[in-house]
């Protein structure tokens, strides 16, 4: 486990992942160098495992953004597999997740508006194999998109 | 910006799984110059396609082993019940997420924790006292997977 330097150090990375080492330094008052071997052990260790950027698909003329919870035929054995196969070829689907609950997969998918969907839906999310019951939630807004850790 | 074109693409789609390396790493890849790689960056964080960055954790090496989606029916609707849950919910270090959805649930809240416990504790103390909360469907999540979209 982390001790408390290094997680501090990981709060402001998580809140800041550009902030430069000097400032970082600064703010937790510790020496430069210091900074630097704990972030490199962090990643040494795994658990900072690089640096991504983040896409705003709206302003790339993505508009719409709906979860689908999908349930599948489960007396199929190969009803996962198949499936998750399948969603991977859709160049729409953002997320693929699958669950312990109610719902057994979920895709995010992205369109451009809803006749878009309406295509996206009809050509190629009821073309997959094994679906025994699908809902769809449609995002109205995002309150807070924070994947950080709290740690 | 002007016209977004392939290397544009190519250029998210490669910062979108590894925003460590160098424009001028970048560019070489795709054969461009680091002057024009970084004009192009540029471009894109000014255009809004580029939201930011984010550091990429191992979760579960932190100690993060439960994730759980829940979806919340209010009990109340009005302007100010959706402001008041908007404003609790948000100000729960556990819950990563928070989207205002339309269909079978009001939102949905992706929920961090450390184990099934800690969800538990996370659950009773913090979400079932929200303002304003009814139905709460919980789903744990098994796997997950990132797809680049339609880049």
């Amino acid at each position: 486990m982390l001790d408390d330097t290094s997680r501090a150090i990981l709060r402001h990375l998580q809140a800041d992942p550009s902030i430069g080492t000097p400032d970082l330094a600064e703010r937790l008052r510790l020496s430069p160098s210091t900074v630097t071997r704990r972030i490199e052990r962090m990643r040494e260790d795994g658990h900072i495992k690089g640096r991504k950027v983040l896409i705003d698909w709206v302003a790339l003329g993505y508009a719409l953004h709906v979860s689908l919870r999908i349930r599948l035929d489960k007396t199929n054995p190969r009803a996962f597999d198949d499936f998750l196969t399948a969603a991977r070829d859709i160049p729409e689907v953002l997320e693929i997740q699958t669950f312990l609950g109610r719902v057994d997969v979920r895709l995010s998918v992205i369109a451009r508006n809803l006749a878009d969907y309406q295509q996206i839906y009809r050509r190629r999310i009821l073309a997959l194999p094994h679906i025994d019951d699908i809902e769809s939630l449609m995002t109205v807004s995002t309150v807070q998109d924070r994947r950080a850790l709290p740690l | 910006m002007n016209v977004f074109d392939e290397t544009d693409r190519a250029i998210l789609l490669a910062l979108s799984k590894d925003a460590d390396q160098t424009t001028a790493q970048l560019g070489r890849k795709l054969g461009l110059s680091q002057p024009a790689t970084w004009r192009r960056i540029r471009a894109l964080k000014e255009a809004g396609i580029i939201a930011g960055e984010a550091l990429i954790l191992d979760a579960a090496a932190l100690g993060f082993g439960v994730t759980v989606f829940l979806g919340v029916k209010l009990s109340t609707k009005s302007r100010v019940s959706l402001e008041d849950f908007e404003r609790a919910v948000t100000a729960i270090p556990e819950v990563q997420t928070v989207e205002h959805v339309l269909g079978l649930y009001d939102y949905r809240l992706r929920v961090i924790a450390r184990d099934l416990a800690d969800f538990e504790r996370v659950l009773r103390r913090r979400i079932m006292t929200l303002p304003g909360v009814g139905d709460v469907e919980a789903n744990v999540l098994l796997s997950e997977e990132r797809r680049p979209g339609p880049l």
